[in-house]
């Protein structure tokens, strides 16, 4: 790195008022960026790497303030430029692309209008040309059919094409430097390589430098140059993403490096050393299957306008003829991109929907046939339940963690008395690991992890025989996941229950699961013991799948 | 589109039916006897009883009722026994001035209301956001009879600036001829700029204080809205592709803000319908409420009946045009309506 840099920050220190004083989300960082550079920017949530960009674009929000530092991007000093100087930068000069594709787009705008916006801002087309250039633009990031989608709302869109628009809107003006912000989280992982190789490939090909702010190491290692790892708004380290996985030096980078799942590792490996050793003993699968799905559908049917003459379409099938089981004891994978219906078979596992067709055997009873709305006070109910993917948004906000906990053994009468239902509270607080004086806090005073943690209690409260994971970890960072994920694998063996475990996360499935069944479009393209599946795939889709994990140099 | 509009004309006939009945219905509930108080004070237990008949109250509910609607369906809403005239005639001649008024009134609390609480969204915690909520607050605190006699005192007895509250054109001017029935436009087709400007004077007044009352929930809203909006992902990424502040806050910001708004506009419109009654008392306006309230005190019951419906009726059309308006403002329930 001898040439000058494009961006430089040096010192930059960003504050924000907040009721109890400034508090500094980024402290003294340093980064530079030399032209037709990528450099990844890597840190969990609350490490600043998301306030930093903005800082350099000078968007932060209102309680937001560069406290210190400087910031030069081609020998413009970004702190004292003026707002309207600023202006003319962004998007003609330094552009961005967003985390959520669908929430960055404005949703009554077409969007080629929106590409129209940036050209005509930038004087980059005037009224004759716009439309032109904007479906060029379109045609760049390869959406097929461009003319036609220039008319789309974001909406109509899906959310891989819906970040194909976004990217198309950023280098519209063709920018000296690109900034992506989580630019693939919450995307399927299939579609975030074809997007992740578009923003590189694009970026190559005019020799634009960006960087990539991401909380997946694997990803920055697979697609960047050089890595900035950052802590708690601070660099901790620096270093070409070939050697970082490698030689991390800094202990945080080690921690962040192991946490991260990888092909080859077990769940424990995760964990920091030190960690006790895993309990080995797969629980035999034996006698009659716990649960029994056999030729399970759930239709939904097309709208259709009260005056219209029209025969009604077939119905949408979400899930299609599925059948499988899980044993006692025995963890299932259910794995499949977004719409592949996997959500809407643990939904009606979980009897909270009512299948088309099919019937659901659980425990040797039929409960495919008790209406969704009846199964709540069904004997069975307690012997299934479910932790949900958002640890935060599935807590009452109102309710203290014990409530929390306490409420399904309240419901179902399982345990009585309130000094009773206090010990087994506690009793479950120990089990997941939550420190028992957390237990009258509120979700808002909680971490993540803690919150995922009272989630787990929650659902394992009444003792259940069957416990369906929604993507559990999906919200979290990589090192509260590896301790969740060991947690799930350790209350699985004491307690001796099944998981049906739903997940995009193929990593996180091969180390926590048995069995693996591999959905598409509501049908099972492949199911077998998880090393068979993964290790060597049969169907194309399932190599698709695990081709499209980034893999870092290691 | 036509297929849409048809399929919601048709949801509100339910909702219409409902409204004949209960509003049948609670005429004859009310206490009051219809017979009594025309036969007048010194009228004997046998004139009433004719009146009774004559008026067919004698009969029993359902085959009033029969009665009623058979007449509904044939577009007559019976006769005010106060006027002495067909109900649909007074309320053609005096409907007019109600909605000139309440229109004119929601316009002039739009006009403001929205700028001010953009204002207010775009410069939080400034002196304009505080002059939002300030004027938000004493515009729903004040009763509306107050405001209005308030304007009164200030703008004619002591400055002299506005005419006497005394209906819609002074008794010395003559209206202009009828197109619309509302002074203002007819007056502007005439090309009669006299009475343009006599009509203007006259509804000022009125029209202010309806405004006042309705700024409140559109500025809190349109506050409330555009903080949400300003907040969003979209806004960021258009501030990030450099937009102009005016492009942002216009075309991004105000345009997705407005979709609520149009919503509450509905719920306004409503509330002025109910001020109008004491707001049309106050400045002696020959509208349709004051027209209500006084058949209402009479216990005369056609009168009554016929105005319901008639706001009924025009609070359906009203939402429908929301719901129409939204359409257009946002595609996406474009497909789903």
């Amino acid at each position: 790195m001898t040439a000058i840099p494009l961006l430089a920050i040096r010192d930059l220190t960003v504050e924000f008022a907040t009721r109890r004083g400034p508090v500094q989300a980024v402290r003294r960082v340093d980064v530079s960026v030399a032209k037709g550079e990528t450099v990844g920017i890597v840190g969990e949530s609350g490490s600043g790497k998301s306030v930093t960009s903005y800082a350099v674009m000078r968007i932060l929000d209102r309680a937001g303030r560069i406290a210190g530092g400087e910031v030069d991007f081609s020998g413009i000093d970004l702190r004292s430029a003026s707002e309207r100087q600023m202006r003319d930068l962004r998007g003609r000069e330094i552009s961005m692309i967003f985390q959520n594709p669908r929430a960055a787009l404005n949703p009554i705008r077409k969007v080629g209008h929106q590409i129209e916006d940036v050209l005509r801002q930038h004087a980059e087309a005037g009224s004759g040309d716009a439309k032109a250039k904007a479906i060029a633009a379109l045609d760049q990031v390869k959406i097929a059919r461009a003319s036609e989608r220039y008319h789309a709302y974001p909406f109509e869109l899906s959310g891989g094409m819906c970040q194909r628009v976004v990217i198309a809107l950023a280098l519209a003006c063709r920018p000296q430097l690109l900034i992506a912000d989580e630019p693939t989280t919450g995307l399927d992982v299939t579609t975030q390589k074809a997007v992740m190789d578009l923003v590189t490939g694009l970026t190559r090909e005019r020799g634009m430098a960006s960087v990539l702010i991401t909380h997946d190491l694997g990803l920055a290692a697979t697609y960047c140059d050089r890595i900035v790892v950052m802590e708690q708004g601070r660099v901790v380290e620096t270093a070409p993403a070939s050697t970082i996985f490698r030689a991390p030096a800094h202990a945080y980078t080690r921690k962040l490096m192991q946490a991260t799942p990888r092909p080859g590792v077990s769940l424990r490996d995760l964990l920091p050393e030190g960690a006790p050793a895993a309990p080995t003993a797969h629980a035999e699968a034996a006698g009659a299957p716990l649960l029994a799905v056999s030729g399970l559908v759930k239709e939904y049917p097309k709208a259709k306008a009260l005056l219209s003459r029209k025969p009604a379409e077939a119905p949408f099938r979400a899930v299609d003829a599925l059948s499988f089981t899980v044993a006692r004891g025995e963890s299932v994978g259910l794995v499949g991109e977004s719409g592949c219906g996997k959500s809407t078979t643990s939904t009606m596992v979980m009897r909270l929907l009512d299948p088309t067709e099919g019937s659901i055997v659980f425990a040797g009873e039929e409960i495919g046939r008790v209406p969704a709305a009846r199964f709540a006070r069904h004997p069975l109910r307690p012997k299934i339940q479910m932790v949900f993917q958002d640890p935060t948004d599935s807590l009452n906000p109102r309710w203290t963690a014990s409530r929390a906990i306490a409420d399904p053994l309240k419901r179902f009468g399982t345990v009585r008395g309130s000094d009773a239902i206090r010990a087994r509270c506690e009793e479950l607080a120990r089990l997941v690991g939550l420190p028992v004086e957390l237990l009258d806090r509120f979700p808002h005073q909680l971490s993540g992890g803690q919150k995922a943690r009272v989630g787990i209690a929650r659902a394992i409260a009444p003792s259940p025989d069957l416990v369906i994971l929604d993507e559990p970890t999906a919200a979290l960072d990589v090192s509260v996941q590896a301790l969740v994920l060991n947690l799930l694998a350790d209350l699985k063996q004491a307690l001796g229950m099944s998981y049906l475990f739903v997940s995009h996360d193929l990593q996180v499935v091969r180390m926590l699961c048995d069995r693996v069944i591999v959905m598409r479009s509501g049908r099972i393209v492949e199911e077998g013991p998880t090393e068979a599946v993964l290790g060597a795939p049969q169907a194309e889709y399932t190599r698709a799948l695990l081709a499209a994990i980034p893999r870092p140099p290691v | 589109m036509l297929r849409t509009l048809l399929d919601r004309l048709l949801t509100t006939l339910p909702a219409l039916a409902g409204v004949v009945v209960v509003s049948f219905l609670l005429t004859r509930v009310l206490p009051g006897d219809t017979a009594a108080y025309f036969a007048g004070p010194a009228a004997t237990p046998q004139a009433i009883a004719q009146i009774r008949t004559e008026l067919g109250l004698d009969r029993p509910l359902p085959e009033q009722f029969a009665r009623y609607v058979a007449d509904l369906a044939r577009g007559d809403l019976g006769r005010s026994l106060t006027t002495g005239q067909p109900v649909t005639a007074d309320l053609g001649a005096r409907l007019p001035a109600s909605a000139e008024l309440t229109l004119v009134g929601l316009v002039l609390s739009l006009l403001v209301a929205i700028p001010l609480g953009v204002a207010a969204a775009l410069k939080q915690g400034s002196l304009v956001d505080h002059a939002c909520r300030v004027v938000a607050t004493a515009g729903v605190s004040l009763p509306v009879f107050f405001t209005g006699l308030l304007l009164v005192y200030v703008f004619y007895f002591v400055l002299g600036w506005a005419p006497a509250p005394l209906g819609r054109l002074d008794a010395f001017a003559s209206p202009p001829p009828t197109r619309t029935g509302f002074f203002l436009v007819d007056s502007l087709a005439a090309g009669d700029a006299e009475t343009f400007r006599a009509a203007l004077g006259q509804i000022a007044l009125p029209g202010l204080t309806l405004a006042i009352f309705a700024l409140a929930p559109i500025a809190r809203i349109t506050r409330a809205a555009m903080l949400a909006v300003l907040a969003a992902d979209f806004v960021r990424t258009a501030r990030a592709a450099g937009l102009s502040r005016r492009r942002v806050v216009v075309t991004y910001a105000l345009r997705n803000a407005l979709l609520p708004v149009v919503t509450t506009l509905g719920m306004v419109f409503s509330f002025l319908l109910g001020a109008n009654v004491l707001v049309e008392k106050v400045f002696a306006w020959p509208g349709v409420g004051s027209y209500a309230v006084e058949a209402l005190i009479a216990s005369d019951f056609a009168p009554v009946q016929g105005f319901v419906l008639a706001m009924a009726l025009l609070y359906t059309v009203l939402n429908l045009t929301i719901d129409l308006a939204y359409g257009l403002i946002d595609p996406r329930v474009r497909g789903a309506a």
